[in-house]
């Protein structure tokens, strides 16, 4: 029996992550519907979060396969243990065995190396799926993929067609950097994942960062919002700014104002270009300050 | 809202409210939402599910469930209330960029675009008409209608409309050329040097297990990307329809082709120009493209660019192919800042400048200056000639 949508909710707060009402909406229906979610934005906006803190609330094992561009079914599926097979072959050559019976042999489960999507449909415990940056793989391996995700089995010429155990969760994320296919967003549920506003971002900050005061959270919720609409090449991720608070906290700062010169300091946490840097000067750090603390 | 509530509290969810789901699905086809009936029968399922009883929870979960893009997305919410509210539009909205619906209203080409591009085409050829076919234009004259000639002159001294037509096919199937060129190379130049052991231990099966067929692994190289970049200003005017095929030929002809028109402000037309009918694509490109006039404003154009399409569209094989005079009315600092952005992402630009063709032309206009810098091949553009000179350089990368 899939939670309730009000569990999800509330158990995500409990693993630390804040997730508003249409995401919990959307996990919940990937339960109820044995769906694939879809989730797209920014980088650093906490995609790949998502996926981690929906295995922690289901106590599940989390699976990564993280895409790259020439990505194959060897890396992402299965291969076989090569090395160790043609050992098996001149060990048992040895002992006077047939070829059939080698053949047979070599293989075997033995031999053969699990990789991510294989595990993924063998556990008996459902595990939590991340396909991450799916956009930056090949068409080819999105339509395999496509294939894996509506039936879930897959055939090896040597062994067969493995059905799954169970259905795992599957999480994908897509940064942007390449059309994804039509049938793909078709089989997924889909999620826009924007930059929290401030009150979820305080919220967030306060969820997981050690000895940070609810009024410095807003504060730096607030002046992060600020810096993301400064005309940035990289906009500050949450991961960055849970860095910055976390910073902000051992450098035992209360409150902004009292040292803006450490704020502008420590805003390496959060712009991680040179020309970014050289935008954001010392008077530009002021008079963010000064409009939200 | 008073009446999805009706429906909604239901106790029986009767065919009327699950007809209503259907309607519904049925607007967002109509306006692009890519809805299959896998996708009606679980909406049919959520609704049937307690989740189903509370509008609060129906509308994220039918968004997250229909959409598939960002853009479908955001226009979700606007439909749903829309339907099930009453609020706000009655009407099904026209399909984004579909082709029937320009179809029926379609306006005049703006003149760049029109294919017979010279504004002196006409009256030369009524000057024709009236002297009995005694031409006096010196150009005219000299124009062997053999391809090799139209390929040398200047797009700018062709004034015949039925040259220009000849100009256009040239440009045409000059592109799909270029395309053909490039793929072989890339088939021939597979070979590499590392060891496939899944293979090799595949063959050895037949062997005994001893590995006598040793299988190579290739090197799997991908064709290059395009992404044109055409400017469309007024003072490109001469060029741009024919220029305008050229990109109409390349997108279509090469898999990986992106393009882009900007004067005073950035278009993304690439699909416009996937439609098939030489003649429409344009057509609609030209109406993508409106607003034509009050200069050019590179650097911003550029930055539009480099801010919302450089990560979808180029990857590491990709060409960046910049067609334009380089009159900017923009600040040049802003186009050399957006330049050198541009050039940290892009494998090469190409700039292809027509007046680079003219006779004694110096690239003395600020934009172009702050330009050139960055630009990997600063070559004329102005025949298509110059053109073919282009596709050997675009092998090489």
């Amino acid at each position: 029996m899939p939670l309730a949508r009000e569990d999800i909710a509330s158990r995500l707060a409990e693993v630390g992550y804040i997730a508003d009402r249409d995401l919990a909406t959307a996990l919940w229906m990937m339960d109820f519907l044995k769906r694939p979610l879809l989730l797209e934005g920014q980088a650093g906006v906490g995609k790949t979060e998502v996926a981690k803190a929906l295995a922690a609330v289901h106590g599940a094992e989390l699976i990564r396969l993280q895409c790259y561009e020439g990505l194959d079914q060897n890396a992402a599926l299965y291969e076989w243990n090569y090395q160790r097979q043609l050992l098996a072959i001149k060990a048992r050559e040895g002992a006077g065995e047939s070829a059939e019976r080698i053949e047979e042999q070599i293989f075997s489960e033995k031999y053969l190396l699990e990789r991510p999507l294989l595990a993924a449909i063998r556990r008996t415990e459902a595990p939590v799926l991340l396909v991450d940056e799916v956009d930056r793989a090949d068409e080819e391996f999105e339509a395999f993929l496509l294939e894996l995700l509506s039936d879930y089995q897959v055939s090896i010429p040597e062994l067969g067609t493995i059905s799954a155990v169970t259905i795992p969760r599957v999480v994908l994320t897509s940064n942007n950097t390449r059309e994804l296919s039509d049938a793909l967003r078709r089989r997924c549920l889909y999620h826009y994942v924007d930059f929290p506003d401030v009150d979820r971002e305080a919220a967030i900050i306060l969820a997981r960062t050690l000895g940070v005061a609810s009024s410095l959270a807003a504060q730096i919720a607030r002046l992060v919002a600020a810096i993301r609409k400064e005309d940035l090449r990289k906009a500050p991720g949450v991961a960055e700014t849970l860095d910055w608070a976390g910073t902000l906290a051992g450098l035992a700062i209360e409150d902004l104002r009292q040292s803006p010169e450490i704020v502008h300091d420590t805003l390496i946490c959060l712009l991680k270009t040179h020309e970014d840097r050289a935008r954001l000067t010392r008077e530009t750090t002021q008079r963010l300050i000064g409009k939200v603390a | 809202m008073a009446q999805a509530c009706l429906t909604l509290h239901d106790p029986a969810l009767g065919a009327q409210s699950a007809a209503k789901l259907a309607a519904f699905a049925n607007v967002l086809r109509a306006n692009g939402f890519a809805i299959g009936l896998a996708e009606s029968r679980d909406a049919f399922a959520v609704l049937a599910s307690p989740a189903g009883r509370r509008p609060v929870l129906l509308k994220p979960a039918l968004r997250a469930l229909f959409s598939a893009t960002r853009e479908d997305w955001r226009r979700f919410d606007e439909f749903f209330d829309a339907f099930w509210r009453g609020k706000g539009m009655r009407k099904v909205q026209p399909l984004r960029g579909g082709a029937a619906a320009s179809a029926g209203q379609r306006r005049p080409l703006p003149p760049s675009f029109a294919p017979e591009a010279p504004p002196g085409a006409k009256e030369s050829a009524a000057r024709d008409d009236e002297g009995g076919g005694a031409s006096t234009m010196g150009d005219r004259r000299d124009a062997a209608s053999s391809a090799e000639a139209l390929e040398s002159r200047d797009i700018r001294y062709i004034a015949d409309p039925l040259e220009m037509a000849k100009v256009h096919a040239l440009a045409e199937r000059f592109a799909r050329r270029m395309r053909a060129r490039l793929v072989r190379r890339w088939r021939a130049r597979r070979a590499g040097p590392r060891l496939d052991l899944r293979r090799t231990v595949h063959h050895s099966v037949a062997h005994g297990g001893t590995p006598i067929d040793l299988v190579w692994r290739r090197r799997k190289l991908r064709p290059l990307r395009l992404v044109l970049l055409l400017d469309a200003s007024g003072s490109m005017e001469l060029y741009t329809a024919f220029f305008a095929r050229f990109l109409h030929a390349a997108v279509d002809a090469f898999r990986e082709a992106e393009a882009f028109v900007f004067h005073t402000r950035l278009v993304h037309v690439s699909s416009a120009l996937r439609e098939r009918d030489v003649a429409r694509a344009v057509d609609r490109l030209a109406l993508m493209a409106q607003g034509i006039g009050g200069g050019t404003r590179i650097g911003e154009s550029l930055a539009d660019f480099n801010r919302w399409h450089a990560a979808r569209v180029i990857n590491s094989r990709t060409a960046v192919v910049i067609v334009s005079d380089g009159y900017d009315t923009g600040e040049p600092e802003r186009l050399g800042l957006e330049m050198q952005r541009l050039a940290r992402r892009a494998r090469r630009i190409v700039w292809l400048n027509p007046l680079l063709g003219w006779r004694d032309y110096e690239p003395t206009a600020r934009g172009m200056r702050a330009a050139l810098p960055y630009i990997d091949l600063f070559a004329p553009a102005h025949n298509l000639e110059s053109l073919a000179a282009l596709e050997p350089y675009l092998a090489r990368i």
